[in-house]
């Protein structure tokens, strides 16, 4: 067993972002000048003259990472989730997925938790944005080592990817000798047959929690782990489908277009089971305290529990 | 440059021409202004100046173009197909159902295509990532990038030019087709796009202004260029929309619009005048 770790996937990104390079001559980095907050400044700081700053101007660093590809470099951009998925949706379609270049995406402080910046800042439509795209990879990992695996997996994936980045530091929960990380494929974090959850990044340890919450009310719940929302591992979804009865998502995005949609999507065609879609209800979130808009869009362990108590 | 070369290049570009209106004509849509006013300067570019082989498209040691005007891709595919990237006839295929000349540059569906582009504004972005990939691998090819006028009212336009000056990408050479005419009118009266070779100077560029439909001022402009270090290029070319088919000339309506069967005939017509008026 490795040690739990405490850290912010942001953070783990950064660290993976240097341990590739060590071995890949071929990596760089970009930013628009969130480098200490997305933690491109790790690799800065080890790597200077393979770092390069773009300044505030997203759309032109999603183009500049797609020369750069082209050249044979696999360049990581980065930005906040709002601003490289969202205000950059156009480029990476245009410039980077349809001639399939090698470009990383990375969209930090995703989701509600970036907290007290509020709703401009909180993006919970990014999943859905880069799930529409052809030729898109996308990878949400819940803890440390998930991050540095994706991250090393991401470099050896020839093809567009974006990972999702949280900026509040979590519990790892991936800390067993026989994790294994592979792009596609979901994890089976507790077994279970009445019902299964089904959860995405920051929220997989809210979920497990909840699950133990559940079994004291005598209610076995399944627990899986999606890192990869694009290409989504249907056959792990199908199963859980057919051997318990009801299946929920749990995700930090909203409740169109993410997780919880793809879930629907491939169970509407091979195993039509009803699906409870918990996440951001299409409604903007608010300033606050990280672990407080948590708590109050109901993505902690008790929020879980008591909507999953609810609907059944 | 020697009369020879010359007389070579008027009939390169005006072959050129007579492809853009037959591949637009044959498609039924398409840009023929825009790629009208480029033809020059491609037929410069990939007959005299760039290192490429169209045998080996995609040799990591080749010179770059980008064409961020992405919507006078009849002018680039005509200019790829007369230097033997792919066959001359392919070109009646443009914009067909299945084939490899999509409407906008597609790198990979067709060889000789080193940015896919069509969305204004992007291509400018990626030949400065590839200036700059090139610059770390010590490499000696430069990057040639074509912008519209109309194109640079895009804002990706002016924050690619910040990075390029910022990395002194001198390796980068911008071309801006600035033949006045953009969908709506001319560049002022759709964004009072005023004092084009200040903007550029500003962003930090050496600015060069030539008329871009004479190969002399081309070649010494590019040869120039090359001498500049430690900070990017831009080339302001003066070029009319049109260029050559005289009814298509300055008038904007050909934008974006494809002759008939009697405006085809005698856009070749006037085009073969003037082949057929160039010494053997």
């Amino acid at each position: 067993m490795s040690e739990t770790i405490k850290k912010a996937t942001r953070e783990s990104f950064g660290e993976a972002l240097v341990e590739i390079a060590k071995t890949n001559p071929n990596v760089v980095v970009l930013d628009s000048d969130l480098a200490a907050a997305t933690k491109t400044q790790i690799f800065k700081n080890a790597f200077p003259d393979r770092f390069f700053n773009c300044g505030i101007s997203e759309c032109n660093m999603i183009g500049v990472g797609a020369g750069l590809s082209t050249t044979g470099k696999i360049p990581f951009v980065a930005s906040f989730a709002m601003f490289s998925a969202g205000r950059a949706f156009e480029q990476i379609r245009n410039s980077v997925a349809y001639p399939n270049l090698n470009v990383k995406i990375a969209g930090s402080h995703a989701g509600i938790s970036v907290g007290e910046d509020g709703a401009t800042h909180q993006c919970c439509e990014d999943l859905a944005l880069m799930r529409s795209i052809p030729n898109m990879t996308i990878l949400n990992p819940c803890d440390h080592y998930e991050m540095q695996a994706a991250i090393k997996a991401a470099a050896e994936l020839k093809g567009p990817v974006y990972i999702r980045l949280g900026r509040l530091a979590i519990n790892s929960i991936n800390n067993n000798d026989d994790y294994k990380f592979e792009i596609g494929k979901g994890i089976e974090l507790k077994s279970g047959n009445d019902i299964t959850l089904i959860a995405t990044g920051l929220p997989v340890g809210a979920t497990l929690s909840a699950a133990k919450l559940l079994e004291k009310d005598g209610i076995n719940a399944r627990v899986i782990n999606i890192h990869t929302i694009k290409p989504i591992d249907k056959e792990i979804i199908i199963k859980a489908a057919k051997e318990t009865k009801y299946i929920f998502t749990i995700e930090e995005h909203s409740i169109i277009g993410g997780l919880g949609e793809a879930v629907c999507s491939v169970l509407c065609e091979n195993n039509p089971t009803y699906v409870k879609r918990i996440g951001i209800n299409d409604i903007f979130g608010q300033s606050g305290a990280a672990e407080e808009l948590l708590k109050h869009y109901k993505l902690d362990d008790v929020g879980i529990y008591q909507t999953v108590i609810e609907t059944l | 440059m020697d009369s020879k070369t010359i007389n070579k290049l008027n009939k390169l570009a005006c072959q050129i021409r007579m492809s853009i209106v037959e591949s637009i004509y044959y498609a039924k849509s398409g840009h023929p202004g825009g790629s009208l006013s480029s033809a020059d300067l491609l037929a410069y570019l990939y007959s005299e100046e760039l290192n490429i082989n169209p045998k080996n498209p995609k040799d990591p040691n080749r010179d770059r173009f980008v064409l961020s005007k992405g919507h006078a891709a009849p002018a680039l595919y005509a200019t790829l197909a007369k230097l033997g990237f792919f066959d001359m006839e392919d070109l009646k295929t443009l914009r067909k159902l299945g084939s490899h000349l999509q409407g906008h540059p597609n790198m990979n569906s067709t060889p000789g295509i080193d940015m896919t582009t069509g969305s204004l504004g992007q291509g400018i972005s990626a030949a400065c990532g590839m200036a700059l990939g090139l610059k770390l691998d010590k490499s000696k090819s430069r990057v040639y990038c074509l912008l519209g006028d109309g194109e640079i009212e895009e804002g990706q336009v002016w924050e690619a030019c910040m990075f390029a000056s910022h990395y002194k990408l001198d390796n980068l050479c911008l071309f801006i087709d600035n033949n006045n005419l953009q969908i709506d009118g001319t560049v002022e009266e759709v964004a009072g796009l005023i004092d084009i070779p200040k903007k550029f100077a500003a962003f930090g560029f050496e600015v060069f202004e030539i008329n871009g439909h004479d190969f002399f001022e081309i070649e010494s402009v590019i040869q120039n260029a090359k001498q500049i270090k430690e900070k990017p290029s831009a080339v302001i070319m003066k070029t009319n929309k049109g260029k050559c088919v005289s009814f298509m000339q300055d008038n904007i309506s050909w934008h974006g619009s494809a002759p008939n069967s009697d405006q085809f005939y005698a856009a070749q017509k006037e085009l073969i005048v003037i082949l057929s008026g160039l010494e053997d």
